[in-house]
């Protein structure tokens, strides 16, 4: 099968055929960023920007790297240093740059539903990259790519996912993902950082970490979005380090086999200890890793779709 | 297999847990061997289709090959088998075992996907699916003999060329491959030819091989 979306804007409408297509292209991306030439010639001549409204080094760096080893043009275009600050809106912008025959544009921005404003405003494809608490889709598909390298199956696996789920774009791509796979999500965090009704989607929620973490499969750490919360939602960091942050002695509630994964930056002391974020079982630098491939699979796919 | 077979199998093995050897399996036994042997009569009997390589004539073209193979390179020194996905790469398993006959030496043998280096995918609607590529050797200074099924326009092995220089530097590349139908769209001309086959740009040669569930054979396909 093919992929015949023109965009990726949202893991909640893909099917299970499709999020598996995906990772099984990112498998053979894979292969080609373990190469010693790790370059492929098959999008020359297309061009990708990516349009960042958000600060991120960790994706944008990815996403220029995946674009690249397929041989892609590459523009990053960051508002501090474009006519945005002038007052040009979104869509104005993105159709200069359509007009210059962007192929894929990639867009990080702080309102939730950018992307999609975007996709229905242009012709180039539209990969969403983080649009405010709205999804993350392509973290997510890589989290998944990096449990299954791990040789864990969804059906009926066990996730607990850790942390400020309200504010976190990554954990409602994930949860999509992840139920519609077949697997079983857990929601852990204080009821300050649990959006309401939640549960809707299929998952079970627990404000008591020791109990949420018991036999899971994965846990999956959130990272504390200082900048996003305008409120105070705890009293103070040591107490969330302690109630929900993730130690070794917390780890071994979990399966015996269990991974450890973090979308980064991660605050280390505040939702993960050193100790943990460097274990074994700890798999956030092959998340990064795995980025790279999942994300020249997406482009690929996208780009021969529409 | 098939549903047919399938639907058959299951009960048989409910029989067969029942009671070892009597008189019911030698009874679903039989049936499962009728239906099969239906299903490979209805296969033969495909209309529009014509045979032109059978199961023995594709065996004696790639025992030829390898020992034309083994001939050209004077034994199997720095000799490496790469297969073009996917029906060259059951091509290259079976020579692999024929040079492993002759010289009882194995050489190494990879896999190749080609699609990342296709000059047709901006064309396409929809993006062919992707496999892996598994050369997991060193390629420096081997002897490279590609293989492929069909040779055709050539424009598929120079892609697998591309491909294979960005995994290495070989020493040398040569090209191995089953059918050759002409209509040449690139100077590219292969080294061992199990058959050449005139055809008409509109006919379609396929290449059926028993690791696909298929009885070997070649058969081309009218419009």
């Amino acid at each position: 099968m093919s992929l015949k979306r023109k965009d990726l804007l949202s893991l909640a409408p893909l099917s299970v055929d499709e999020i598996k297509l995906m990772l099984d292209t990112a498998d053979s991306f894979k292969e080609v960023t373990g190469r010693e030439i790790k370059k492929v010639p098959t999008l020359r001549g297309k061009t990708v920007v990516n349009l960042f409204f958000e600060p991120s080094t960790r994706t944008r760096t990815s996403f220029e790297l995946a674009a690249k080893r397929l041989s892609a043009d590459v523009i990053n275009f960051s508002p501090s240093s474009s006519s945005v600050v002038k007052g040009e809106t979104l869509l104005d912008t993105a159709r200069n740059i359509e007009a210059m025959q962007a192929d894929v544009i990639v867009l990080r921005h702080s309102s939730a539903g950018a992307a999609d404003t975007l996709a229905r405003g242009v012709k180039s494809s539209v990969i969403n990259a983080g649009d405010g608490w709205h999804e993350h889709p392509t973290q997510a598909l890589l989290d998944l790519y990096t449990i299954r390298e791990r040789g864990l199956g969804f059906e009926g696996l066990r996730v607990a996912i850790v942390g400020d789920v309200s504010h976190s774009r990554v954990a409602r791509s994930n949860i999509y993902a992840l139920t519609k796979l077949g697997a079983e999500v857990r929601l852990v965090g204080p009821p300050t950082m649990m959006p309401w009704g939640i549960e809707k989607l299929g998952v079970t929620v627990y404000s008591n970490m020791d109990e949420g973490l018991r036999g899971v499969n994965v846990i999956m750490m959130l990272r504390l979005q200082l900048e996003r919360q305008g409120r105070a939602l705890f009293p103070t960091i040591r107490e969330y380090a302690r109630l929900y942050g993730l130690t070794a002695e917390r780890v071994k509630l979990a399966d015996s086999g269990a991974i450890v994964m973090h979308p980064g930056p991660i605050n280390r002391g505040v939702e993960i200890a050193p100790d943990v974020a460097d274990s074994l079982s700890s798999v956030i630098l092959d998340q990064v890793a795995n980025g790279v491939a999942v994300r020249m699979g997406i482009l690929y796919l996208i780009s021969g779709a529409g | 297999m098939c549903r047919l077979c399938s639907y058959w199998v299951r009960p048989a093995n409910l029989l067969a847990s029942v009671g070892r050897e009597g008189f019911f399996m030698s009874t679903v036994r039989l049936a499962l061997r009728t239906i099969l042997s239906m299903k490979q009569s209805v296969k033969k009997q495909r209309v529009n289709e014509k045979l032109v390589m059978d199961t023995g004539d594709i065996a004696r073209a790639l025992t030829r090959i390898a020992h034309e193979i083994l001939e050209h390179n004077k034994g199997v020194t720095n000799l490496a088998l790469v297969g073009i996905r996917t029906g060259g790469v059951h091509l290259a398993h079976r020579l692999v075992k024929r040079i492993q006959n002759i010289e009882g030496v194995s050489v190494p043998i990879g896999e190749l996907d080609i699609t990342l280096y296709r000059d047709d995918l901006a064309l396409r609607k929809n993006q062919p699916v992707l496999r892996k590529t598994s050369v997991l050797f060193d390629l420096t200074d081997k002897i490279v003999v590609l293989i492929d099924d069909v040779l055709f326009t050539g424009r598929t092995i120079r892609a697998a060329m591309d491909s294979l220089i960005d995994l290495g530097r070989p020493g040398e590349i040569q090209l191995a491959v089953l059918v050759d139908r002409g209509h040449r769209q690139l100077p590219i001309k292969a080294t061992y030819i199990g058959k050449n086959l005139p055809t008409s740009r509109e006919e379609k040669v396929q290449v059926l091989l028993e690791e696909n569930g298929e009885e070997d054979r070649v058969v081309i396909a009218k419009p």
